[in-house]
């Protein structure tokens, strides 16, 4: 895949995270710009619409969150992926549900950024539409036939579990808060035991060791994963 | 001193005199002469300085020209108190510290106040405004001065009984002698413009003769001399100017029971400020004062205080014979001057027992003796509440019963009297003579020697059965008798007296031991307090109350019988004696409607708290000798409390260097634990950058390597700092909730992918395990340090096992490894913050916080952890034990 031509703003203001923010994703064939805060964001928001931002959260001027509630009040559509620190779980469920894609938490590791990065341009430039299938390992959802296969087998879901899978599915690779999950399955104010209930009840249907997920990952305090869709072969051209 | 330094006693004085208010004194010879005018004007003047000045109380007595100045001054309202149905007025002393004028006045100020107001008299009223800082003028007579009474009323046959103590005179800032000729007063005295009370007339008439206004303007005139005097000496002794500095004269004054101490006391303090040196009044204590009566007591009492007013020491010391003590104490304490009474016994007695003044004389040395008359007051002195004099009762049971003895010895006498003859009779009556001696005293032994005299006249001697005496040998022989039974009446009473006083000394001081015996075992305030109550109570007949201090003011902390309710006044009494540690409360000089006294309890200089003492007699609450012993009993229970405190102080300045050291050891540990993997990193990194010659590629990718594992270490140790502080501030809120053990197993597993890559991990949990209400981000991380933990301590290569299993009421989880296990003594201690063990000569490096932290979040979630060693094989079991909460029942039913 070629990242060429997709600009990243970064929005950071340690120089040495910038720098090896550039150097990694840079090497990526991403474009970068860099700003140190909140307001030279806004002006190289301005000068150059970029296909992706990078936030941090602990910015010194506006913070992270007070610039996604701006951007989300403007309409601003692009994906946006926060950095946070270990130990703000609160932070990054608000993150998210002001408008934010995804998240990495500090330190992280280059590989596991270029995912979210990916995933997160990926969906936003793509509908999950344009695959019939949805594929990551041996499992396989037929969203239109409404079909879940595990290694070839198929496996009997029940309405809130299909819910919950399919959501997943549409956002493969990206992060859902419980809050979302729970609002798009039942209604904002279920308790959040019922979709780990049910997230429990999943997981035993389709994977191997249930308390070892493979597909569906426990973000901690924060929502769940469905694992990236498999690439698919070289062969065909144009997907991310 | 003389070199050259101003005097430290002169500069406190000075030092003390900038906060306290300044004093102006109007001294007039007589009552008339113009005190009140003089003081008016001066006020006046000061008013049109721009000073505030109000009136405090100012007797105007009808006169036109007084009122007339008085009118344009602020008048603070005086208090009206209902004394006995008259309503009478007094200064109101609350109201004038409240308004806190810069001067007050302050008319007659040796008026005692009515009962119920705070101080019983007006110079006590004006100290306490003085205290404050607000400045007084105030008027007196010279008449009204202690230590000149008896001269006034010698010179004019008129004793006036409201006296101000020579300490304020000598307080003033300022005297001004309001003098007139005495034949300008005596016209003004007839134009009638001196207030004269109609009931004093006749005596006023001898008050106002000629001579005696001249006697009394000289008085006035001598006094201030003397102040003014003194004055200069203080000031040149706080500046240090050379001058003829006092020779270090000492006068000590003798008294005893009589009626004249207080004359004696007087003229000593006269002489002492004569000579310019202090006064001691000195009681010698004897077998003899145990039998003085009540009232002599009372007397002796009055005088050692007016001693004591009159700004000189008051020292009792027991002895044997009054002048070898005087003399011995007079040595001792340099005295050079020594003032004692008159003899007033009959010659015979004199001759008979000794007269003190005599052999004092003799034996005094070089010290002067003065030997003066002193006149016996009229009535008793006002002092220290003392009471009506209860004359001793006239017992007959031990007169009665000398009879009896008397009878007896008559009777063996009788039998005896075939064998013995009269003389040796006469021996037998001894027996009952002596014998009443050591039963009852002098009196009765007397009684008896007189019966036993006439018994033998009656009964032995020729011609018997009558009171003739026909054979002068046996004249003589009784009066002999007599006079031997005489002495040895007085001998065994005094030894008998004496016994019985030393017996007394021996109980109280065996009492002082054992109470001081108690008091050093004693190890809380409480008890100290408790012990010291109830000895005081018990050996004094009182009941008693403890204060210490609480929170600014003071507050009841034992009694004797319990108590720990005062009312207002007494309320009020404890902490004036608090704040100002002098004596308030019955009978003393403040507050004196309270129901207890109130004494300060101090060790040395530092103030302890306030003792109250109340019984149901009335009169004076403590004799001089139970005083003393109410001294030494509060001495050595301000000494224990203070104890107390102190090892109260050394217990926290204990505790605080053990937190201290501890603070030292954590920063030492978590400065090691920081800066071990930094070094690490940066040596690696370090390397990288500048290669030294012939680094090979292999290296280079450990040293990636390296710097990669150790950043993450290091990430590690310090998500658990930041774990550890967020426990110890106590901003824990878990965010609990119905969550699936197994689940979070799994993330936190996936977490130490990295770090167990070495090992085999088993998970033998079963999925139908009850959900649990936990916080996952918590115990994800309590999983994670059990698991990190277990990886640092067992070998490569080992098993590290995670069981689960529900267990009635609770859901047990276990980490299992394969390490060296834990010692048995440091099971427990495992948990605690930074502790590491120390078995294995490699020091296993990282952090000592995990397990505290697994135990700070796995309490804070309601369940428990705790270590132990495996059975079967080496090895550590960690086991967490949570409770199953009864919601998770009910999702059961969900699937």
């Amino acid at each position: 895949m070629s990242n060429s031509g997709v600009r990243i703003l970064v929005i950071d203001d340690e120089p040495p995270i910038r720098k090896l923010l550039r150097m990694g994703l840079g090497a990526q064939g991403y474009a970068i710009t860099e700003a140190g805060n909140a307001r030279f964001a806004l002006e190289a928001l301005e000068a150059e619409r970029p296909d992706l931002i990078l936030l941090d959260l602990g910015l010194p001027d506006i913070s992270g969150h007070d610039l996604l509630a701006r951007w989300r009040d403007d309409g601003l559509d692009l994906p946006v992926v926060v950095l946070s620190s270990r130990t703000d779980e609160a932070g990054i469920v608000r993150a998210l549900e002001l408008g934010a894609d995804d998240y990495v938490t500090k330190p992280f590791g280059m590989n596991e950024l270029a995912a979210r990065i990916r995933v997160a341009l990926r969906h936003r430039l793509q509908q999950q539409g344009e695959r019939p299938v949805f594929v990551t390992g041996g499992l396989s959802v037929d969203l239109v036939k409404r079909i879940v296969r595990v290694d070839g087998r198929e496996v009997k879901l029940s309405p809130k579990e299909y819910d919950i899978l399919r959501l997943l599915v549409q956002h493969a690779g990206k992060v859902l808060t419980h809050h979302f999950l729970l609002e798009q399955v039942w209604d904002s104010t279920t308790d959040v035991q019922y979709l780990r209930v049910y997230v429990r009840q999943l997981r035993q249907k389709i994977e191997q060791t249930p308390d070892q997920p493979r597909y569906i990952t426990t973000e901690t305090g924060v929502g769940y994963r469905l694992a990236e869709a498999d690439p698919i072969e070289p062969a065909s051209s144009g997907q991310n | 001193m003389n070199d050259g330094r101003p005097s430290p006693d002169a500069l406190l004085a000075e030092a003390e005199r900038e906060n306290r208010g300044r004093l102006k004194i109007f001294l007039g010879a007589a009552p008339g002469v113009g005190k009140t005018y003089e003081m008016l004007q001066s006020g006046r003047a000061k008013l049109a300085e721009g000073v505030d000045v109000v009136i405090g109380v100012v007797e105007t007595h009808g006169r036109k020209e007084t009122e007339a100045l008085v009118s344009g001054f602020e008048i603070v309202q005086r208090v009206e108190t209902d004394y006995k149905g008259r309503k009478l007025e007094e200064m109101d002393l609350d109201a004038i510290l409240a308004r806190h004028p810069q001067l007050v006045l302050v008319d007659e100020l040796a008026h005692s106040n009515a009962a119920g107001s705070r101080h019983p008299k007006r110079y006590l009223d004006v100290e306490e405004l003085l205290s404050r800082g607000i400045d007084v003028y105030t008027t007196i007579n010279v008449q009204h001065v202690e230590s000149l009474n008896d001269v006034v009323a010698q010179i004019t046959r008129v004793r006036v009984r409201e006296t101000v103590p020579d300490s304020i005179i000598d307080r003033a800032d300022d005297i001004e002698v309001i003098d007139i000729t005495p034949d300008d007063l005596l016209k003004r005295l007839h134009d009638g413009k001196v207030y004269v009370p109609t009931t004093a007339r006749r005596a006023v008439e001898n008050y106002f003769s000629p001579g005696n206004l001249t006697a009394l303007r000289e008085l006035a005139l001598r006094r201030t001399a003397q102040r003014v005097d003194d004055q200069l000496l203080s000031h040149m002794q706080s500046h240090a100017i050379a001058g003829p500095w006092a020779a270090g004269e000492r006068v000590l004054v003798c008294i005893d029971e009589h009626a004249r101490g207080p004359s004696l006391v007087r003229y000593a303090r006269r002489l002492a400020d004569r000579l310019r040196g202090p006064f001691v009044a000195l009681n010698i204590e004897t077998a003899r004062t145990a039998g003085v009566s009540d009232a002599g007591k009372d007397q002796l009492a009055a005088s050692l205080r007016l001693a004591e007013q009159l700004g000189g020491e008051a020292v009792v010391l027991p002895g044997q014979h009054i002048a070898t003590e005087i003399v011995r104490y007079a040595a001792a304490n340099n005295v050079t001057h020594i003032v004692i009474g008159k003899p007033q016994k009959p010659q015979w007695r004199e001759w008979l027992q000794g007269s003190v003044s005599h052999e004092l004389i003799r034996h005094a040395g070089d010290i002067s003796v003065h030997v003066i008359a002193g006149a016996a007051e009229q009535g008793a002195k006002p002092g220290a509440g003392l009471t009506h004099v209860t004359p001793p009762r006239f017992e007959l049971v031990p007169y009665l019963w000398s009879t009896g003895y008397v009878l007896v010895a008559l009777g063996a006498g009788l039998l005896l009297d075939r064998v013995l003859d009269v003389t040796n009779i006469a021996l037998v009556f001894l027996m009952a003579v002596l014998a009443a001696a050591l039963s009852f005293g002098l009196g009765a032994a007397l009684f008896a020697s007189l019966l036993s005299a006439l018994a033998l006249n009656f009964f032995f001697l020729k011609p018997l059965y009558t009171l003739n005496i026909s054979d002068p040998e046996s004249v003589i022989a009784l009066g002999f008798f007599l006079g031997v039974a005489f002495i040895a009446s007085n001998l065994t009473s005094r030894v008998q007296r004496q016994a019985a006083a030393a017996r007394q000394r021996a109980r109280t001081t065996e009492d002082l031991y054992l109470f001081s015996k108690k008091l050093a075992g004693t190890g809380t305030l409480d008890d100290v307090l408790w012990a010291t109550a109830y000895q005081i109570a018990s050996m004094l007949k009182v009941r008693v109350v403890l204060l210490l201090p609480e929170n600014g003011s003071i507050a009841v902390r034992a009694g004797y019988p319990p108590e720990d309710m005062l009312d207002e006044a007494d309320v009020a009494a404890a902490r004036w004696a608090w704040e100002n540690d002098r004596a308030a409360g019955r009978g003393a000089d403040t507050l004196p409607g309270a129901k207890r006294l109130y004494l300060p309890l101090k060790t040395g200089r530092t103030p302890v708290g306030v003792v109250g003492l109340d019984n149901d007699k009335p009169g004076p609450l403590l004799t001089p000798e139970q005083r003393r012993l109410l001294e030494a009993l509060t001495d050595q229970a301000a000494v224990a409390i203070e104890r107390i405190q102190l090892v109260d102080d050394v217990e926290r300045a204990k505790l605080a260097a053990e937190a201290d050291r501890l603070r030292s050891a954590l920063l030492t540990s978590i400065s090691h634990d920081l800066k071990t993997p930094l070094a690490a990193i940066l040596g690696a990194a370090g390397m990288l950058r500048e290669p030294p010659d012939g680094l090979a590629k292999d290296d280079e990718a450990e040293l990636l390597g390296t710097v990669v594992d150790e950043s993450e270490r290091l990430n590690r140790f310090i998500a658990n700092l930041l774990d550890m502080t967020r426990i110890e501030s106590g901003a824990m809120a878990p965010n609990a909730g119905l969550n699936f053990v197994g689940d979070i197993v799994g993330t936190a597993l996936q977490r130490t992918r990295k770090i167990t890559a070495g090992h085999r991990v088993q998970i033998d949990i079963p999925s139908d395990l009850p959900m649990l209400n936990i916080d996952p981000v918590l115990f994800e991380q309590v999983l994670f340090n059990l698991v990190d933990n277990a990886a640092k301590y067992a070998p490569d290569g080992t098993t590290i096992l995670l069981k689960g299993w529900a267990d009635g009421s609770s859901v047990v989880l276990q980490v299992i490894d394969e390490g060296p296990g834990i010692p048995t003594e440091d099971l427990e201690r495992i948990f605690d913050s930074f502790y590491r063990v120390r078995k294995s000569d490699q020091v296993r490096a990282g952090t000592g916080l995990g397990l505290s932290i697994c135990r700070g979040f796995v309490e804070a979630m309601g369940g428990r952890i705790i270590a132990a060693n495996r059975q079967d094989r080496s090895g550590a079991i960690f086991t967490i034990r949570m409770p199953i909460p009864q919601q998770a029942t009910d999702m059961d039913e969900l699937k």
